[in-house]
C-alpha cells in the first residue's frame, strides 16, 4: 500500500478528512467518530485522561513540542462546575509554508471538536474557542457548521452524553496577525485587544483568557487525542518511528513535484518525505537547502536531505522541527531573495511591543534588500551577523518572534556565505 | 469632503443596520467583557460595507464601551481590518516564502499592470483593491491569492486576464 | 533586604524588587526606558539588559532585564558584563534608526532621557544609512505638542495615560516599527493629567507647547523649588525663569503628595504671572482709570486714609500666611478676641471651611495624605467632586484600584511592579471606592459603588455610614430603604479595609456633610481602624486663613454697613467673586476707602482708591498650609523689579507710613515666618518648612542656575553691554546665579532643578531619593502642623434634613443651583493663563431631563447672565449644575435659582 493512502491504523489523521466534501456527524461516526469521546465520558477521570495522554509522548504539534498531557496537568484541578476555565484550540496557522492545519478544519471538523470535548473533560474547561485565522473562510464556515452538527448530537453544550459535562465551544476568526500564534497573544486577541504577547509567568494554564485558567493547543494536537484514547496509548505510541508518540502532518512546498502534507510516523527521514511522497524535486531544480518546519527554522543544507524528522535530531543539526513542514529552497532561487522574503516576513509581523523585534528586524530587512539589488557594502554581511548575534538568543526580546526571524538568517549567513560575498563584491572574504 | 462610499460603491450609511447592531450586542453579551468581541464586530462591519469608515468605528465603540482610540488601537493592529476605503474585489497575493519561491513576483508584475494600479491601490473604477498577504496556508498551490474569500492557486501570470476579466464580469 | 552581587559589589537590594531598581538604587548606572516608578516594568524597550550568573561558579551567565527580573537573594549579576553592554548600546542603536536626532531643535533637547542613555550605553556612530520612517502629527490642544517622529515605542505614554491615569482618547495605533500613538484624531487631549506626558515621555514626542512659545534649554534657565497655589492640595512644583519670565512649571517630586505627577491646571496655570493683567506699578484709581504713583507717593496716601477711621482687612487664600499674617498685625488685633480681619470668605463657604479645618485639626482619625488616598483600600468620596476641585487628589483616588489589582496579584505570586500581569487580573476588578456626589464625575468609572443625591441627603448618608460603623454616632432618622442599605454597603466596606479613608469638602460650602465624613472616620477610629480624613478646602493658603482666623463676609459687611469701616485694605483677593453683585457693591459702597494689594488687575482692584503691586507666587518667598496642614515654602525663582513687592512688606511699608504701631518691621522672609511661628502654637513648627536664608550646603548657598548657564552679559545687551552683579534677595537660600552648592541630598524644599552627571533630565530624580519612590535623600518639603491637639473622639454635628422640599425654600419656581466646579474654569489666578483659557473654552449650565439645549438667562438672587445650556439625562432633574464664578461672578456655593429658555437649539 502506498504510504499516502487512506488507513485509519496508519494514518489516523488524515484518514476522513475530505477537503471537498468533510464528514458530518454520521459519516465521522461511522469511521469510528466519537468513540474515543464515549470512553472518556463513560468514566475516565479527567487525571487518568491527563496521564494516559502524558504516556502517550504527544508533542505539541504547533512548533514547540512541548509534552501536551504535561501542559495541561498544570492546571487547576477545580471542576469545570466551580471555576471558569477556557480550552483554545490555535488555528492561527501564519507560519509561512505552513498548511496542515487548514486541511484538518476544512477536511474533517469534528474530529478536532472531538480532540477539544476529549481535552475539554481533561483540564475540565467550561469554555472553548477554536481561533482560526482570518482567511480560512471555508474553514471557519465548516467548523461553524459541524459545530451546530455536534451540538444538536448531543456532543457540546450542556450535560454532554449524559455525562453531567458541560462544554460551549465556539469558533472565532482572527482579525490577522501572525503573532496571534503564540499563545499569549492570541488570548489577548481574544480579549479584543492589540495581540502583544504577555508576561510569562504568570502560564495561561494559571491565568489566561480573562485572568481565568487556558489550555492553547495547536489544531493538529487536538486532532491526534481522539485517537490516542480511542485506540489507547501501545497503539498510539507504535505509530511512531521514533520515541515521541503518533504520526505528524509532514509537508513540503516549494518547488517539489507534489507539494503537499502527508501523515507519516513522527520520526520519518526527510529523503522519504521529499522523493517518496512528494515526488523529489521537479525537473531542473536542485535541492540546495531547506526550512524543515516553516520560516523561523533554521536552514539545513542540502547534506541533510535525509535527516531524521523527529524532535531532537534536527535540533542537534542546529534547526527544529518546527511545524514539520518543509520549504526547499531550490538552486535557481537565489538564498538571499529568499532571506529577503522571508525576514520581510518577520519585519511587517513584528508587533511592535520591543525595540530589537520593531527596530532591529526593519534594519536587517533593508540590508537584505541592498544586498539583494546589488547595492551592498562588504560590511553589510557583518551588520547581518550582529544583528543575529543581538536578537537570536532567547531572552534578549520579550517573545520567540524575532529568534524565529533570526533563525533562517543566521543559518543562511553560514550556509549561503560565498552568494553573500559574491552579492557585496567579495571574494573569499576580501575585497575583489 | 467627498461622502464616504462602501465597498460596492453605495452611499457608506450614517450608522450600522440594526441587524448588525443587534448581532454584535449579543456577542457582546456573551463575552466576559464587552470588548472581547469586537474584533469580531469589526469583522461583520466590514464584511457588509467592505471597511470600517470612523463613523462606524465610534459606533461600534460605542456598542462595546470602548473608546475611538482604544478600539482603533485595535482595529489598526490587525491586518484584515480595512480603515480606508477598498474597492469591489479585494485581491490579497502572498508575499511569503513558498509562492516567492514558486513565482509570485511574476504574478504580482502581471496583476499590477493588468490593473494598473501598484500594491496597497484601488483601480479608479473601484473594482479591484490590490494587497499583499502573509503565507495563505495554500504553499502547495503557490503562488496563492485570494480574491474576497475565495483562494486561487497556483496562480500563472497568464492567469490573471481570464481570473480578473471573469471578476470585472460579475461585480461591473 | 536581600543581599545581591553587582559586579563583584554587595550590595543590598529590597525584597520583592527587581533588579533594575536594585541597580539604580545600588548607584549603578543602568539605563532604562519603558520601566518607571509609578508605571511598573513591562519589558518592551529592552534597555536594562544585565548579565545574571546562576551562582558563583556559573561563568558563562545569561542576559536578563533587570527590570523584569525579580530581586532574590543571592543574585550575581553584572552590569559591565561586555556582551550586555553590547546589548544595550545595541538596543539605543535600534531606536535611533528612527530617532530623527533633531536634538538642536527640539524641546527635550538637553534634558533628554534619550539622550542621556544614549551617551551612557556608549552608542556614538551611526551605522544605518536608511531612510527613517516618518509620521503626521496631531494638535493635541493647547498644552502638549506632539512630534511622532521622535517616538521609540516605550509605551510609557499610553500606560500613564490610560491605565494610571484613566485616560481615554489617547492610544497606541499600528503595528511594526510603524506604531502611533496619539488620539484617533486630532483634538485636544481630554484628560486634565495630560501635561504629565511631557515628563513621561523619555523622549520629544510630547513637549510643553506653552514653553516652547518661550523656549530656553533646562540649563539656561533658574529654577526654584515652589507650591502650586491653583487648589488647596498643594503640590511641589519647580519654576523655570529666563530673563525675567516664568518660563515653565515642572513636577517636583514630594513623596507623601504629589510624588511624580501634576493635574494641567497646576502645570499650565503659571502662565498668569506673565499675564498683561499684572498689575507693575502703584497708582490711584479715579473712575476706572489708573493713575501710576511712585511707591512713596502711594504710602504718602495710604497714611492720609489710615487716618480716617478704623483699618479692616480681607485676608487672601492665595497669599502666603506671612503676608496674611502682616494684614492681621496692620489691622490692630492679635489671633484670639474680635479681629478687624475677615476670611474674605461669605457665608456658608466660611463656616464649612472654618469647620472643615477645626475637624482636620480635632479628628481621632489621621489626615490623610495623597498618598495615603492612594494606597487606601476603601476609600470613600462624600459629596466633593474632587476631579475638579482637586485634581491631583483624584488621580491618587484612582490609584485606589491598583491596591485591588494587587491583591489579586498577591493571590497568584505576581509581584506589584510586573505591570501587565497584574493590570489583566483586574481586568474586571472596580477600585474599592465608593463616591457620592450630586452629577457624575470622572471617577465613577472606577468605583464599586456610585450614589446620586443633593448635598444635604449626602451627608445625612454619610451620618448614616458614621451610625452604623458605631451606633455611637447621632443617627439619622426617615431613611428611605435605599439609603439604610447603601450606608450598610459603604459601612461594611469602610470597616473591611484596612486602610480606609474618608474624602469630603467645602464644595457644596456644607458644614453637614463636613461633620458627617468626620464622624464616619471618627466611627472608624473609634473601631480601631487607621482611618484617615481628607477634606478640600477652597484655596490654596485656605487652611492657613482658617488657623489665623477672622470673620465672614457676611460679618464685615455688617460692620461696614454700620459705618464701622474707614478703610478696608484688601490683600490679593477678588471680593467680586465672593459675593453676589449687590453684596460687592454694599461692601465697598460702605467702607470709606478701599485699598487693594494685588498681583493683578480684579473687579475689586479696578474699584480700588488705591492699589499697590504685589509679588505673584514666583516672584517672592513665603509658605502656604495645604488641606492636608502642611505648611510648604515656595522660593522666588523671578527677582522682580521695584516697585513690585511681597504683600507682607508693602504692610509694613503702610504701617510704618502711617505710624501705626503693628509689629511688622520684618525685612527677611525668615523675620516673617519666625513671626508666624510665634504667632500661635499650631505654626510652632512652620520653622521647619524649609531651611532659612542663610542655609549652606557644603559652605555655599544652593545655586539656582546650572553651571553651564549661558548668555549672562548678552542677556540684556539691548539694554547695558556691562555684567550686572546676579540679583540677590534676602528671601532665599538658593542663590540666584550659577555660583553656589548642589547635591543630591539637598534639603528637598530646595531643589532647584534635578540633575547629575549623565542625568540631564528628570529622570534623575531617583539619585534623589533614599530608595526609588521612597523619601527624598535631603528630607522632603514641608511639616506638618495638624493634626494638633486631638479630640476625645467625640461626634459632632446636626443631621440636616431631607433635600427635598427645595420649591418651597427657595420660593416660587426657584431652583437648587449647585456649583458644578471646572478643572479648568473654577480656579482664579490659572484663568488668566492663556492655555488654560483656551482649554477651559466657555461655560456651559447643565440640567438633567431630557429638553433640548440651548441658551438660556440665569438668574441667582437678583444676579443675572445669560448662558449655553445642556440638557444631560445623567443628572437630577430640577437642579441646576452652574459653573462658579465664571457664569455669575458672585456664584461659588449652592443658592436658589432660575433658568429661562431663550433659545433652544435646533434638533439635529
Amino acid at each position: 500500500m502506498s504510504i499516502t493512502a487512506k488507513d485509519p491504523e496508519k494514518r489516523p489523521l488524515l484518514a476522513l478528512v475530505d477537503q471537498a466534501d468533510p464528514p458530518d456527524v454520521a459519516a465521522y461516526e461511522r469511521g469510528g467518530g466519537f468513540r474515543g469521546l464515549r470512553r472518556v465520558l463513560s468514566g475516565l477521570s479527567p487525571a487518568e485522561l491527563i496521564e494516559e495522554v502524558k504516556n502517550s509522548r504527544l508533542r505539541g504539534r504547533g512548533g514547540a513540542g512541548f509534552n501536551t498531557g504535561l501542559k495541561w496537568s498544570f492546571v487547576p484541578k477545580d471542576s469545570a462546575k466551580d471555576r471558569r476555565k477556557y480550552l483554545v484550540a490555535n488555528g492561527d496557522e501564519m507560519e509561512p509554508g505552513t498548511f496542515k492545519d487548514r486541511l484538518l478544519v476544512e477536511g474533517n471538523p469534528l474530529q478536532l471538536i472531538e480532540g477539544m470535548i476529549i481535552s475539554a473533560y481533561a483540564i475540565q474547561a467550561s469554555h472553548g474557542v477554536i481561533f482560526l485565522r482570518g482567511e480560512y473562510h471555508l474553514g471557519l464556515e465548516r467548523v461553524r457548521r459541524a459545530l451546530a452538527q455536534a451540538e444538536a448530537a448531543g456532543y457540546l453544550g450542556k450535560n454532554i452524553l449524559g455525562s453531567g459535562f458541560d462544554f460551549e465551544l465556539i469558533a472565532h476568526p482572527s482579525g490577522g496577525r501572525y503573532i496571534c500564534g503564540e499563545e499569549t497573544a492570541l488570548i489577548t486577541a481574544l480579549e479584543g485587544r492589540r495581540a502583544n504577547p504577555r508576561t510569562k509567568p504568570p502560564f495561561p494554564q494559571v491565568s489566561g483568557l480573562w485572568g481565568a485558567p487556558t489550555v492553547v493547543n495547536n489544531i493538529e494536537t487536538f486532532c491526534n487525542v481522539p485517537h490516542i484514547v480511542a485506540n489507547g496509548v501501545e497503539w498510539y505510541l507504535g505509530l511512531s518511528a521514533c520515541e515521541d508518540g503518533g504520526t505528524k502532518l509532514y509537508g513540503v512546498s516549494g518547488r517539489a513535484k507534489r507539494p503537499g502534507v502527508y501523515e507519516l510516523p513522527l520520526g520519518t527521514r526527510m529523503g522519504v518525505l521529499l522523493n517518496e511522497c512528494a515526488g523529489g524535486m521537479q525537473d531542473g531544480y536542485k535541492l540546495r537547502a531547506f526550512l524543515p518546519g516553516g520560516a523561523s527554522t533554521a536552514f539545513l543544507g542540502a547534506e541533510h536531505a535525509d535527516i531524521t524528522l523527529d524532535y531532537p535530531t534536527p535540533e542537534k543539526a542546529g534547526s527544529r522541527l518546527g511545524t514539520g513542514l518543509a520549504i526547499l529552497l531550490d538552486d535557481r532561487a537565489s538564498p538571499i531573495g529568499m532571506l529577503r522574503n522571508l525576514e520581510h516576513f518577520f519585519a511587517q509581523e513584528s508587533c511592535g511591543w520591543c525595540t530589537p523585534c520593531r527596530d532591529g528586524l526593519p534594519w536587517v530587512e533593508k540590508l537584505l534588500i541592498e544586498i539583494d539589488e546589488g547595492r551592498g557594502r562588504p560590511e553589510d554581511i557583518d551588520r547581518l551577523e550582529d544583528a543575529a548575534r543581538m536578537i537570536g538568543p532567547m531572552g534578549r526580546t520579550f517573545c520567540a518572534h524575532a529568534p524565529g526571524a533570526i533563525a533562517p538568517l543566521e543559518s543562511g549567513l553560514k550556509l549561503f556565505r560565498r552568494d553573500f560575498e559574491r552579492a557585496v563584491g567579495l571574494k573569499h572574504g576580501v575585497a575583489a | 469632503m467627498a461622502a464616504e462610499k462602501t465597498a460596492a460603491g453605495a452611499e457608506m450609511p450614517a450608522e450600522i443596520a440594526p441587524d448588525l447592531v443587534t448581532t454584535i450586542l449579543d456577542l457582546a453579551h456573551h463575552d466576559v467583557l464587552p470588548r472581547g468581541a469586537c474584533i469580531e464586530a469589526l469583522r461583520l462591519v466590514q464584511e457588509r460595507y467592505g471597511w470600517i469608515c470612523d463613523r462606524h468605528l465610534r459606533q461600534i465603540g460605542d456598542l462595546l464601551g470602548m473608546s475611538p482610540a482604544d478600539l482603533d488601537g485595535v482595529a489598526t493592529y490587525y491586518n484584515l481590518i480595512f480603515r480606508k476605503p477598498v474597492g469591489r474585489n479585494v485581491i490579497m497575493l502572498c508575499d511569503s516564502v513558498s509562492c516567492w519561491l514558486t513565482g509570485a513576483d511574476g504574478v504580482k508584475e502581471k496583476l499590477c499592470a493588468k490593473l494598473g494600479i501598484g500594491m496597497g491601490q484601488t483601480t479608479p473604477d473601484g473594482a479591484f483593491t490590490l494587497l499583499p498577504i502573509v503565507c495563505l496556508g495554500h504553499c502547495d498551490h503557490g503562488p496563492a491569492m485570494m480574491i474576497g474569500a475565495e483562494t486561487y492557486g497556483p496562480v500563472k501570470p497568464e492567469d490573471i486576464d481570464a481570473i480578473i476579466e471573469a471578476k470585472r464580469g460579475m461585480t461591473s | 533586604m536581600a543581599k545581591i552581587t553587582i559586579d563583584g559589589r554587595v550590595v543590598e537590594a529590597r525584597d520583592g524588587g527587581n533588579l533594575l531598581q536594585a541597580c539604580l538604587e545600588a548607584g549603578t548606572d543602568l539605563p532604562y526606558f519603558c520601566w518607571h516608578p509609578e508605571l511598573g516594568s513591562v519589558g518592551a524597550c529592552r534597555q536594562c539588559a544585565v548579565k545574571q550568573y546562576a551562582n558563583a561558579d556559573d561563568k558563562r551567565g545569561r542576559i536578563v532585564m533587570a527590570c523584569m527580573t525579580p530581586v532574590t537573594e543571592g543574585a550575581i549579576l553584572s552590569v559591565d558584563d561586555p556582551e550586555a553592554k553590547e546589548f544595550r548600546g545595541e538596543v539605543v542603536e535600534w531606536l535611533m534608526t528612527n530617532h530623527p536626532h533633531d536634538c538642536p531643535v527640539c524641546e527635550e533637547g538637553g534634558e533628554c532621557h534619550l539622550q542621556d542613555m544614549t551617551v551612557m550605553t556608549g552608542h556614538r556612530e551611526r551605522r544605518f544609512r536608511f531612510d527613517k520612517r516618518t509620521h503626521r502629527n496631531q494638535d493635541l490642544g493647547p498644552f502638549v505638542k506632539h512630534e511622532m517622529n521622535r517616538c521609540i515605542a516605550c509605551y510609557r505614554c499610553v500606560r500613564f495615560y490610560k491605565d494610571y491615569a484613566g485616560g481615554e482618547d489617547l492610544g497606541v495605533f499600528a503595528q511594526h516599527n510603524n506604531v502611533y500613538f496619539g488620539r484617533q484624531e486630532s483634538g485636544t487631549l481630554e484628560s486634565p493629567f495630560a501635561g504629565n506626558l511631557i515628563e513621561v515621555c523619555p523622549t520629544g514626542v510630547f513637549t510643553d507647547k506653552p514653553f516652547s512659545r518661550m523656549y530656553s534649554r533646562k540649563w539656561d534657565m533658574r529654577g526654584a523649588p515652589s507650591v502650586c497655589t491653583h487648589c488647596s492640595v498643594g503640590c511641589s512644583t519647580i519654576l523655570n525663569e529666563r530673563a525675567g519670565k516664568v518660563r515653565r512649571t515642572l513636577n517636583r517630586y514630594n513623596d507623601e503628595v504629589n510624588r511624580y505627577f501634576l493635574c494641567d491646571r497646576g502645570r499650565f496655570g503659571n502662565d498668569f504671572v506673565n499675564a498683561p493683567s499684572r498689575l507693575r506699578a502703584a497708582g490711584y484709581v479715579m473712575d476706572g482709570r489708573m493713575t501710576p504713583v511712585p511707591p512713596a507717593q502711594a504710602l504718602t496716601r495710604f497714611a492720609e486714609i489710615a487716618a480716617d477711621g478704623p483699618i479692616f482687612g480681607v485676608m487672601s487664600g492665595r497669599a502666603s500666611v506671612e503676608s496674611n499674617l502682616a494684614l492681621r498685625r496692620l489691622v490692630g488685633e492679635a489671633l484670639a478676641g474680635e479681629a478687624n480681619v475677615s476670611t474674605g470668605w461669605a457665608e456658608p463657604l466660611h463656616g464649612a471651611t472654618m469647620r472643615a479645618v477645626e475637624l482636620l485639626r480635632s479628628t481621632p482619625a489621621r489626615v490623610a495624605t495623597l498618598q495615603e488616598i492612594e494606597h487606601s483600600d476603601g476609600l470613600l468620596i462624600l459629596g466633593e467632586d474632587v476631579d475638579a476641585t482637586a485634581p491631583r487628589l483624584a488621580l491618587a483616588a484612582y490609584q485606589t484600584q491598583r491596591n485591588a489589582f494587587n491583591k489579586l496579584a498577591d493571590a497568584n505570586r505576581i509581584p506589584h511592579w510586573l505591570e501587565a500581569p497584574v493590570r489583566t487580573l483586574g481586568a474586571e476588578t472596580l477600585a474599592p471606592l465608593y463616591i457620592a456626589t450630586p452629577a457624575p464625575v470622572a471617577l465613577d468609572k472606577a468605583a464599586t459603588l456610585s450614589v446620586r443625591a443633593l448635598p444635604d441627603d449626602i451627608a445625612r448618608l454619610g451620618f448614616a455610614i458614621a451610625n452604623c460603623i458605631d451606633p455611637a454616632a447621632p443617627g439619622v432618622s426617615g431613611l428611605g430603604e435605599d439609603e439604610t442599605q447603601r450606608a450598610a454597603v459603604i459601612a461594611d466596606a469602610l470597616l473591611a479595609a484596612e486602610r480606609p479613608v474618608i474624602v469630603s469638602g467645602t464644595q457644596y460650602a456644607s458644614v453637614a456633610l463636613i461633620e458627617a465624613a468626620a464622624n464616619i472616620a471618627a466611627a472608624l477610629a473609634a473601631k480601631g481602624k487607621a482611618a484617615g480624613l481628607s477634606l478640600v478646602l477652597p484655596e490654596a493658603n485656605a487652611a492657613g486663613i482658617a488657623l489665623l482666623g477672622g470673620m465672614s463676609l457676611d460679618a464685615l459687611l455688617e460692620k461696614a454697613r454700620a459705618g464701622q469701616v474707614g478703610t478696608l485694605v484688601v490683600l490679593e483677593r477678588d471680593l467680586a467673586r465672593q459675593m453676589p453683585q449687590a453684596g460687592f457693591d454694599a461692601l465697598l459702597g460702605a467702607v470709606r476707602h478701599l485699598v487693594v494689594i494685588d498681583h493683578s488687575v480684579t473687579p475689586t482692584a479696578e474699584r480700588g482708591e488705591l492699589v499697590l503691586p504685589a509679588t505673584a507666587v514666583s516672584e517672592c518667598g513665603g509658605t502656604m498650609v495645604s488641606m492636608e496642614g502642611r505648611a510648604q515654602r515656595f522660593l522666588q525663582v523671578v527677582y522682580p523689579e521695584a516697585p513690585l513687592q511681597v504683600g507682607w512688606r508693602w504692610l509694613r511699608d503702610m504701617a510704618e507710613a502711617a505710624g501705626i504701631q503693628a509689629e511688622i518691621g520684618w525685612q527677611t522672609l525668615d523675620q516673617a515666618t519666625e513671626a508666624v511661628a510665634a504667632e500661635a502654637p499650631v505654626f510652632a513648627a512652620i520653622r521647619e518648612a524649609a531651611p532659612e536664608a542663610g542655609f549652606m550646603l557644603e559652605g555655599e548657598h544652593i545655586r539656582s542656575q546650572t553651571s553651564r548657564v549661558s548668555g549672562r552679559t548678552a542677556i540684556r545687551a539691548n539694554i547695558s553691554v556691562h555684567d550686572i552683579p546676579p540679583p540677590f534677595s534676602p528671601d532665599t537660600p538658593l542663590a540666584s546665579d550659577m555660583e553656589g552648592s548642589y547635591a543630591v541630598d539637598m534639603p528637598g524644599a530646595l531643589v532647584p532643578f534635578y540633575r547629575v552627571p549623565g542625568w540631564n533630565s528628570e529622570q534623575s530624580l531617583n539619585k534623589f531619593q533614599q530608595e526609588i519612590g521612597g523619601r527624598m535623600r535631603g528630607g522632603d518639603s514641608g511639616v506638618r502642623l495638624f493634626p494638633g491637639e486631638v479630640s476625645a473622639g467625640g461626634y459632632v454635628g446636626a443631621v440636616p434634613t431631607r433635600a427635598d422640599g427645595r420649591g418651597q425654600t427657595g420660593g416660587e419656581a426657584a431652583c437648587l443651583v449647585l456649583p458644578a466646579y471646572e478643572v479648568f474654569g473654577s480656579d482664579e489666578t490659572s484663568m488668566a493663563s492663556e492655555p488654560v483659557k483656551q482649554r477651559a473654552g466657555e461655560p456651559v449650565v447643565r440640567i438633567g431631563g431630557h429638553g433640548a439645549s440651548g441658551v438660556a438667562v440665569l438668574e441667582i438672587g437678583g444676579d443675572r447672565a445669560e448662558v449655553a445650556v445642556t440638557v444631560d439625562p445623567a443628572l437630577p432633574e430640577g437642579v441646576i449644575f452652574c459653573p462658579p464664578y465664571r457664569v455669575i461672578p458672585g456664584f461659588a456655593t449652592p443658592a436658589w435659582g432660575s433658568l429661562r429658555m431663550v433659545e433652544a437649539e435646533a434638533v439635529a
